[in-house]
C-alpha cells in the first residue's frame, strides 16, 4: 500500500462514520418523506398508491394551510424583529464594564436554557384568564390564550421572552471584537456615541447581526413546541403554524402522504429563506470589501 | 464624575434591571406557584404563599413514573453527548487538519443539517421505527437527537481544531504519531475547553428536545422531561401547583449548568458564528 493509498484510507475512516450516520437517519428520512408526499398513505383504511403530485395540487385549494403560512410569516417577522431589538440593547448594556456584569450575563442568559415545553408552561399559567398574574397586574380580564386577536401575540411574546437571551449574547460576543481604538478615534475626532453607533458599530456588528438574523428565521420558521403546549394551535386554529399543521395531519388524522406534503413544503420554504439571506449576506461581505 | 455620566449609569442600570426581571419573572412567579397550598391556587391576592408549601414537589417526585422519565432524560441527554462525540471528533479533526477534498460544501451541508425542520424526517422514522420494533425506546430518542446534535458538532469542533497550530500537528506527524495518537496527545487535551462547550450545548439541546421525543414515545418507559411535562393532566382538574413544580424540576439541571459554565456555553454558541 503506498503512502498515498494510506492517507486516503485514513480520511475516510475519520469521516465516514459520521458521514453514514448522518446521510442513514437524516437525509434518507428527507427522500422518504419526499416519495411519502407523492402518495395517498393511510395506514387505518390501509390504503397506499402513488398520486404523483395530487397533494401539492390539494394544498394550493387548502385553505387551512394558507392561513397556517399566514402565521407562521406573523410569528417569524414579528419574533425576530422584537428579538433583534431587544438583544441588540441589552448587548449595548452589557457590554459595559460595572461589578456584577457576570451575574447579569448568566441572569439574562437563563430563559435560553428553559426547555420550551417548560417555557410554554410558565406562559400558559401567567396567561390564565382566571388566576393568571397578567390580568391580575394590569387589572384586566382577556383571555389571552383563548381570544382569537391575543393568542399569536401571546405566543410571540413566550417566544421572545425565550430567545431573545441567545441574541442577545451572541450580539455582545460581536461587540467585543471590535477594537476599541476606533471608538477613542472617534471621540477625539469629536463624535457623539449615536454617530460612534451608526459609523462604527453598527456596518461592524452586520455579518453577526446577519448571521443572528439567518439562525432566529429558520428557527422560528420550524416553530412547534412552545405553540403546540401553549395553545395547541388554537384558538380555532388561529395560532397554529406550518409545523403544528403538519404534525396534526400526521398523528392526529395520520394522513402520511398529505403531512409529508405540507412537511416538504415547510422544508422547502425554509431552504428558500435561508438561500435568499446567504445572497444578502455575499452582497454584505462584497461592500464591506470594497469599502 | 459629572452629572450627565451619573445620568446615563442610572438609565443604563434601570433598563437593565427591567429587562433581568422580565427574564427572571416567569421563574419566579413558576416557583411561587409550586409552593402555594392548592387551595390558594385559585385566588390572586395573596400574591405569596402562606403558608409556603412542599405539597407539590412531594407530589410530583412521588408521582410513580416520574422518577423513571426523569432518569430516561439523563439517559438520553448523556448518550446522545457521547454518541456525538464518538462520530463528530474524528469528522472535525480531519475536516480541520486533513485536506479533505469539498471540505466548504461539507461544511455548508452541516451548517444547513443543523437548522433543518425536524418535521421534514420525523414520519419516515417513526414508520421506521414501528417497523424495527423499537419505538418507544430510549435508544429511538437518542437516535433521533444524535442527527441534530451531530452537525452541530461536527461543526463546531472544526472551529475549534483548527484554532490548534498546524507545527504542532506536523511536528506529530513527522514523529510518525497515528491519527489517534495525534488526537489522543495533542487534538483533545488542547481543545479541551471546546469539547467542554460543544458537551453542554449538546446535552442542554437533548435535554429540551420535544417533536422527536412526542411522537416517537408512547409510554414512561422511554418518555422524557419535556413529554411529560406537556402531556401533565390530572384526573378531575388541571394539576397548576404539581405542573408548576415539575416545570421547576426540569428547568434545576440546565439552570445550573448555564451558571457554572456560562462562558463556555457562550463560546460554543458563538465559535465560527462571530469569527467565521
Amino acid at each position: 500500500m503506498t503512502d498515498a493509498t494510506r492517507e486516503r484510507l485514513g480520511r475516510y475512516a475519520l469521516l465516514g462514520p459520521a458521514a453514514l450516520f448522518v446521510a442513514g437517519v437524516a437525509l434518507l428520512p428527507v427522500l422518504f418523506t419526499l416519495w411519502l408526499s407523492l402518495r395517498r398513505q393511510l395506514p387505518i383504511f390501509g390504503v397506499s398508491r402513488f398520486v404523483g403530485f395530487e397533494n401539492y395540487r390539494f394544498l394550493l385549494e387548502d385553505g387551512r394551510f394558507w392561513s397556517a403560512s399566514a402565521h407562521t410569516g406573523y410569528f417569524v417577522l414579528f419574533s425576530v424583529t422584537l428579538e433583534l431589538a431587544l438583544g441588540l440593547g441589552i448587548a449595548l448594556l452589557l457590554r459595559q464594564r460595572f461589578p456584577g456584569r457576570g451575574v447579569a450575563c448568566a441572569l439574562v442568559l437563563l430563559p435560553w436554557a428553559v426547555p420550551s415545553v417548560v417555557a410554554a408552561r410558565f406562559w400558559e399559567w401567567i396567561f390564565n384568564s382566571d388566576y393568571g398574574v397578567l390580568n391580575y397586574l394590569l387589572g384586566t380580564s382577556v383571555n389571552w390564550l383563548g381570544d382569537p386577536r391575543w393568542a399569536l401575540p401571546a405566543a410571540i411574546l413566550a417566544d421572545v421572552w425565550k430567545t431573545t437571551p441567545f441574541v442577545a449574547l451572541l450580539l455582545l460576543a460581536g461587540l467585543q471584537v471590535i477594537p476599541e481604538e476606533l471608538y477613542r478615534a472617534a471621540r477625539i475626532d469629536g463624535a457623539n456615541s449615536l454617530q460612534a453607533f451608526r459609523r462604527i458599530t453598527l456596518p461592524l456588528l452586520m455579518p453577526v447581526i446577519l448571521l443572528v438574523l439567518l439562525f432566529r428565521t429558520m428557527d422560528a420558521a420550524r416553530i412547534f413546541d412552545l405553540i403546540f403546549v401553549l395553545t395547541g394551535g388554537g384558538p380555532a386554529n388561529r395560532t397554529e403554524t406550518l409545523v403544528v399543521y403538519a404534525y396534526k395531519l400526521l398523528y392526529r388524522t395520520l394522513q402520511f402522504g398529505y403531512g409529508s406534503a405540507v412537511a416538504v413544503t415547510t422544508f422547502l420554504f425554509i431552504l428558500a429563506l435561508s438561500l435568499a439571506y446567504l445572497r444578502i449576506f455575499r452582497r454584505a461581505w462584497r461592500m464591506r470589501e470594497d469599502r | 464624575m459629572d452629572w450627565k455620566q451619573l445620568l446615563r449609569w442610572l438609565a443604563g442600570g434601570l433598563l437593565l434591571g427591567l429587562f433581568v426581571s422580565f427574564a427572571l419573572g416567569p421563574f419566579i412567579w413558576q416557583l411561587i406557584t409550586a409552593l402555594k397550598p392548592a387551595g390558594q391556587l385559585a385566588q390572586l391576592p395573596p400574591l405569596l404563599p402562606a403558608p409556603p408549601t412542599a405539597q407539590h414537589f412531594v407530589a410530583v417526585l412521588g408521582a410513580p413514573g416520574f422518577l423513571r422519565v426523569a432518569a430516561n432524560s439523563v439517559f438520553v441527554a448523556v448518550t446522545t453527548m457521547l454518541l456525538a462525540f464518538i462520530l463528530g471528533v474524528p469528522a472535525a479533526y480531519a475536516l480541520a487538519k486533513l485536506q479533505v477534498g469539498g471540505r466548504q460544501v461539507i461544511l455548508a451541508a452541516l451548517l444547513c443539517f443543523s437548522m433543518f425542520p425536524a418535521i421534514a424526517n420525523v414520519a419516515p422514522l417513526y414508520l421506521l421505527f414501528i417497523h424495527l420494533g423499537i419505538r418507544d425506546s430510549v435508544f429511538a430518542v437518542v437516535i433521533t437527537h444524535s442527527v441534530f446534535a451531530l452537525p452541530f458538532t461536527v461543526w463546531t469542533l472544526t472551529n475549534f481544531f483548527q484554532e490548534i497550530p498546524n507545527d504542532l500537528y506536523r511536528a506529530a506527524r513527522i514523529d510518525g504519531c497515528s491519527h489517534g495518537g495525534i488526537l489522543r496527545h495533542v487534538v483533545l487535551p488542547l481543545a479541551m475547553p471546546g469539547l467542554v462547550s460543544v458537551g453542554l450545548l449538546v446535552f442542554i439541546f437533548s435535554w429540551n428536545e420535544f417533536l422527536y421525543s412526542f411522537t416517537l414515545t408512547a409510554t414512561e418507559r422511554s418518555r422524557t422531561l419535556p413529554v411529560a411535562i406537556a402531556l401533565f393532566a390530572g384526573l378531575h382538574e388541571i394539576p397548576w401547583g404539581e405542573i408548576a413544580a415539575a416545570a421547576i424540576l426540569a428547568t434545576i439541571p440546565t439552570v445550573v449548568l448555564v451558571f457554572l459554565f456560562q462562558r463556555r456555553i457562550i463560546s460554543g454558541l458563538t465559535a465560527g458564528a462571530v469569527k467565521g
